[in-house]
């Protein structure tokens, strides 16, 4: 079956659209005239997380996890922006979390990016923490790539004591855990 | 464009602006104001039909924040959205045209913006051409600052009406709760202060600020059970000047002058006019482009001089007019909303209350 | 002013960097006006109505048609507006205090935004002084400079 729009006219652009009247320019023609421009742009700003993204990462330099509970239907949220997306309300509850949970997403990276990521192929991950409504992201390692699956058992590796920090980067990445899988079905809603 | 619908503003409500709020995301400054729009009038996100904020991701470095904002609204189960990049006044003006399209009779428009993570007068210099302007990296007080010279040769104002005007403004800022400046030093002690960008004053250029504002539109019946008199939008425009200042006269403002003659501001007496202007000297351009008379009581908020949240300063425009024709004080009032360099690009609104 | 941090204590703050790596396409009227400026020559566009636009857009401001007629214009010029720049900010074309000014150069019809080193009133006469090294880009001018004593 053709497509459906098979007998459709393409028309063209209109004059002056996607096409420009060559300028006639006095003097010598430059051979090598200019076409294109590099103007980088760097701004630089003070970021300040907010009240509950900071609360999160407090809780990160003492090695905790803290989610915050949505005041209507109780889930709760890692990490907490502040607000339940669902009602509009702020959260306010801080509920601790385990630093365990379930892969409810993953995806085999290969080209690197960043200061921090680790060698490529690496499989970026979707961490459902036990209790918690949303998954928290990182990097899953200590594991063959071909054995990477949804609902796999996982638990966060963090960095020496010494070195915690009101920082995401305080979670070095996430290890399999020696713990049955969990049901797809059981993630559903978690996605 | 002529209204099919009546429209009207019904809600309003905005932050106690201030310099800085180092404290808080953008979400979570803008769901107090969010949800004050709403409880006003006993309303929550089921009743509404659209929503449309206002923002820019260049202001607070805050990647996609409008999607992250979009969880002070309670946007779940999915509901009609939309954003603009621009002051929350351009929303509100896509919000109306979605009610005037039949698509929707009721619709929340939210602006706000925190400009303290960054230096507001340079991360502004993004908004300009990026072939001839940009790569100079001029910062926008010393942009108006041009202006405001090409004024003061041109004989239309003078350094002293400048003063006098951020005088005025701030004083009236006295009796809004909300304003992040109120109240002024006298004229002499202003103009005895040194230039930021000459002939520009401190006191001539509207404050950095952290906030937002939102309001309610309505269609109709439904807006006279939201309101005891709702400011019924009898004609909005918006027009554009070119980026090429170079080419322009700087002193007049051709786009405002075409936005208020197609809004119908001159179809009766207008009893307040809220007017988008961030620097004095601009004031002076919007009065005269919009055609105001004396009896026209102009800002009587302090307008942008009090208060400047980008991307919520028009919007609040808008707010302040409705403010007073809902509580009767005023009958019919045209809010006017500026964005970009220079008045590059102007909204003009006539408001009305039922008599 | 205390501040309500929400019960956070100190407000935590970092260093953010947003770069963007631009890279345009000039197309032929603006290519050939900052070809004109890698060479030490200025050129604008003659606009539908006979008036010469420098720097050069490809359409008329007016009334938006397609210019093509690119002229010479002069490397000295009037202030026809000016400001001061008191903070001066990374990026801008000079270190130390300096005015920002509109300048309309001897030929053209319009302004171009640029900055004077140095002190300037509306009306006064100034000069480009070119970069010594140049690369087709507006700061290929890196200032003008008043032209004292009269022209």
């Amino acid at each position: 079956m053709p497509p459906a729009d098979a007998d459709r006219t393409v028309t063209p652009f209109p004059v002056g659209l996607w096409e420009q009247p060559q300028p006639s320019v006095p003097g010598e023609a430059a051979d090598d005239a200019v076409q294109r421009i590099r103007v980088p742009a760097s701004i630089t700003y003070r970021y300040t997380p907010g009240a509950a993204p900071t609360r999160f990462l407090r809780g990160l330099a003492g090695k905790r996890i803290l989610g915050e509970k949505d005041p209507v239907n109780g889930d709760v949220y890692v990490p907490p922006r502040g607000m339940s997306p669902i009602v509009g309300l702020p959260t306010t509850e801080q509920v601790e979390l385990p630093d365990r949970g379930t892969l409810s997403a993953f995806c085999v990276v290969h080209i690197g990016f960043g200061v921090n990521a680790p060698p490529t192929p690496f499989v970026s991950a979707l961490v459902l923490l036990d209790g918690a409504a949303v998954s928290l992201y990182g990097t899953l390692l200590e594991i063959p790539i071909e054995e990477v699956r949804i609902g796999m058992r996982v638990q966060a590796v963090w960095v020496d004591d010494d070195q915690l920090e009101p920082s995401f980067e305080s979670i070095r990445y996430w290890k399999p855990l020696d713990e049955p899988d969990v049901a797809a079905e059981l993630l559903k809603g978690h996605m | 464009m002529a209204p099919t619908r009546d429209v009207a503003i019904v809600s309003f409500a905005q932050t106690t602006h201030r310099r800085a709020v180092p404290e808080l995301n953008e979400v979570e400054l803008i769901q107090p104001v969010i949800r004050e729009a709403l409880d006003a009038i006993g309303a929550t996100i089921s009743d509404i039909g659209f929503t449309c904020s206002g923002s820019s991701d260049y202001l607070a470095g805050q990647a996609f924040s409008f999607v992250m904002t979009l969880d002070a609204v309670g946007a779940y189960p999915p509901i009609q959205e939309s954003h603009v990049e621009m002051d929350g006044a351009w929303a509100l003006y896509e919000a109306w045209l979605k009610i005037q399209s039949g698509h929707a009779d009721t619709a929340l428009v939210y602006g706000y913006s925190k400009a303290s993570p960054g230096d507001l007068p340079r991360v502004l210099s993004r908004q300009l051409d990026p072939y001839y302007y940009g790569p100079l990296w001029p910062d926008s007080v010393a942009l108006a600052g041009l202006q405001a010279r090409a004024m003061i040769d041109a004989g239309i104002i003078d350094e002293a009406e400048m003063a006098a005007i951020a005088h005025r403004s701030r004083e009236a800022a006295r009796g809004n709760p909300h304003a992040q400046l109120q109240g002024s030093a006298p004229i002499d002690e202003l103009l005895a202060a040194p230039y930021l960008a000459e002939p520009l004053r401190r006191h001539d250029c509207a404050p950095i600020t952290d906030g937002g504002a939102a309001v309610v539109l309505a269609a109709g019946d439904r807006a006279r059970e939201w309101s005891k008199r709702p400011a019924w939008i009898r004609g909005i425009d918006h027009r554009i000047d070119s980026h090429n200042f170079g080419a322009r006269d700087l002193t007049t403002s051709p786009s405002t002058e075409l936005a208020a003659q197609k809004a119908g501001v001159a179809g009766g007496p207008v009893d307040v006019a809220e007017l988008h202007a961030p620097f004095t000297h601009q004031e002076k351009i919007l009065t005269a482009a919009l055609g105001l008379s004396d009896d026209t009581v102009i800002n009587p908020s302090g307008g942008a001089l009090a208060a400047n949240p980008m991307m919520g300063a028009g919007l609040i425009r808008l707010g302040e007019v409705f403010k007073r024709i809902e509580s009767g004080e005023a009958n019919r009032g045209v809010a006017h909303a500026t964005s970009g360099h220079l008045l590059q690009q102007n909204l003009v609104a006539v408001l009305e209350g039922e008599r | 002013m205390t501040t309500d941090t929400g019960g956070v204590g100190e407000i935590l703050e970092a260093p953010l960097v947003i770069e963007y790596p631009f890279n345009r396409t000039t197309g032929p009227v603006i290519g050939a006006f900052l070809t004109g400026l890698r060479e030490q020559r200025v050129l604008g566009i003659r606009g539908a109505d006979g008036r010469v636009v420098c720097p050069p857009t490809e359409y008329d401001p007016q009334t938006g048609e397609p210019l093509t007629e690119m002229v010479e214009v002069g490397t000295e010029g009037v202030v026809t507006s000016w400001s001061t720049v008191t903070t001066p900010r990374d990026g801008q074309p000079l270190p130390g205090h300096h005015t920002l000014a509109l300048v309309r150069l001897d030929g053209a019809d319009t302004a171009m935004l640029h900055v004077v080193d140095g002190h300037v009133a509306t009306g006064d006469r100034v000069r480009i002084r070119w970069a010594d090294e140049r690369q087709g880009l507006i700061t290929d001018i890196a200032a003008f400079e008043p032209i004292r004593g009269g022209a």
